[in-house]
């Protein structure tokens, strides 16, 4: 299903959870991917209280953050000692974590959930990586299909000295793991390269909606918004003419 | 149930020889495979253990999701699957390639028993587990439910949480939700059996007749079997090799 387009029900992107009854999920689920350094948390951390001020409650998930997890995944990146698979299983596991325990009852309760990176980060990783795509997505198919996914997209030259006035490179979102030399810039330049052509390619299969993440803050959040906005407009409308639709079925019944 | 193409339908490419025993608690498949690997090493065969959900890595999620009742169906069955991939890494890959015999107590099969009667969909356990190599020979300890809570509970007083299936919440009391949850176990371990060829054995009978059984089947699945023994017979065909 589109990821831009408005949609009245949610759907899982594979086989699903049999033992939870999707029922109604009137809320929204909002992602926002990007290779690392793009900018996600600062537009997200706008994005909040925005959307209060609109009326609406918000619930914030980011990857590797369910409490069950985010220790172990720690310790285990610390160990630079899982292979892709082992870590993929891990990064699932957390992800199933916060889906139940999290973004369902907040769509449930009708929140707008922000997600901060979704299972296309597995996706653009493994594919990096040489994984049987296949694979990866059928271990996915238990999530829900969100219902709009925001991409920040950006070219590596742009993204080098944006990383390097941040945080820095490190040593996974460099690559160093697959080990395509001993300089950290020249194996962060290959490796984000290769990252950030997965995520285009994403981007076409899963009617992500870019935005060009090469603007200023100011302008990235501005578009941001917008598009949530006419986002939650179209949902509106597809409700609002499916309830004419129903009271018309009630009145042709009446009548 | 439809078959997934190519899971676990490829026998592995190493020279090693993997054993699995299948069962549900109480089946008294750990005591057959301890016997099993008393005798092998007897013959002077290299063997390697590994036991289902014994991994390091993630000792503290599991731990702390049981307490806290954290767990759903398909987060434990990935923190099975996180556990059995760091295994096979570690523990399973590295012996079949150096050519000796893997013993795993539990392997893939207990995913697809076990996961599905907690309430996972059955295609994707198994789609999970794709990556898993088919063990040589696996044998699936079959007993009656009321056989194998006799035994539990002779050895100790009190039922797991977790091997009652009270997470499913099927009964308030521990033995009658072990009960119910253990049938439906049993009911996908039949559906396995089928599936992925587990040679069956009658866990009811006496444990050197079990037993009997079980080191029959090992030596015919290892007459091809030609990979390192003792140290000094990989020493003589060292030898003969060289010669």
């Amino acid at each position: 299903m589109a990821a831009g387009g408005a949609k009245r029900s949610k759907s899982w992107f594979g086989h699903g959870l049999p033992y939870v009854p999707m029922g109604a999920l009137p809320g929204h689920l909002i992602v926002i991917e990007g290779t690392d350094g793009v900018g996600r948390s600062t537009q997200i951390e706008r994005l909040s209280p925005w959307l209060e001020l609109e009326g609406w409650a918000v619930s914030n998930t980011g990857w590797t953050r369910s409490p069950l997890l985010s220790e172990t995944i720690n310790e285990a990146k610390a160990g630079h000692e899982l292979t892709t698979t082992t870590m993929s299983l891990l990064y699932a596991a957390d992800f199933a974590d916060r889906m139940e325990h999290q973004i369902i009852p907040a769509l449930k309760a009708g929140f707008i959930v922000i997600a901060d990176r979704y299972m296309y980060t597995v996706f653009a990783r493994n594919a990096v990586m040489g994984m049987d795509a296949a694979w990866t997505r059928q271990l996915f198919g238990m999530a829900l299909v969100p219902d709009l996914v925001l991409y920040l997209e950006i070219d590596v030259e742009r993204l080098i000295p944006r990383v390097l006035e941040g945080k820095g490179m490190d040593y996974w979102e460099s690559g160093m793991h697959l080990a395509l030399g001993d300089d950290i810039f020249d194996s962060f330049t290959r490796y984000q390269t290769q990252l950030i052509g997965e995520y285009n390619r994403l981007a076409r299969q899963h009617r992500f909606v870019s935005v060009d993440a090469r603007k200023s803050v100011d302008d990235i959040q501005g578009e941001l918004r917008a598009h949530i906005a006419s986002h939650l407009q179209r949902s509106r409308e597809a409700a609002a003419r499916g309830r004419s639709a129903t009271d018309r079925v009630a009145r042709a019944r009446r009548g | 149930m439809r078959k997934l193409r190519g899971v676990l339908q490829r026998s592995h490419p190493y020279p090693g020889r993997l054993i699995a025993v299948e069962g549900i608690d109480g089946s008294g498949k750990s005591t057959q495979l301890l016997l099993l690997e008393r005798w092998l090493i007897a013959q002077g065969y290299r063997v390697h253990f590994t036991e289902w959900n014994s991994s390091l890595l993630v000792r503290r999620s599991m731990k702390r999701g049981k307490k806290k009742d954290l767990l759903t169906p398909t987060t434990f069955s990935l923190l099975h699957a996180v556990d059995f991939a760091d295994r096979l890494t570690y523990q399973i890959v590295p012996p079949l390639k150096a050519g000796m015999i893997v013993l795993a107590d539990r392997y893939v099969y207990t995913a697809f028993a076990r996961d599905v009667a907690r309430g996972v969909h059955p295609e994707w356990v198994r789609e999970v587990y794709g990556f898993a190599p088919r063990p040589d020979l696996t044998f699936y300890f079959r007993v009656p439910i009321e056989v194998s809570l006799q035994r539990l509970l002779t050895g100790r007083t009190k039922l797991k949480y977790h091997e009652a299936g009270m997470d499913v919440g099927l009964a308030t009391d521990p033995v009658d939700s072990y009960r119910l949850f253990q049938s439906r176990v049993l009911d996908n371990y039949d559906k396995v059996t089928g599936e992925f060829g587990l040679r069956v054995i009658d866990a009811t009978a006496d444990i050197p007749t079990q037993q009997k059984t079980v080191r029959r089947e090992v030596e015919r699945m290892l007459q091809q079997y030609d990979g390192p023994r003792t140290e000094k017979q990989i020493d003589g065909r060292r030898r003969r090799e060289a010669q």
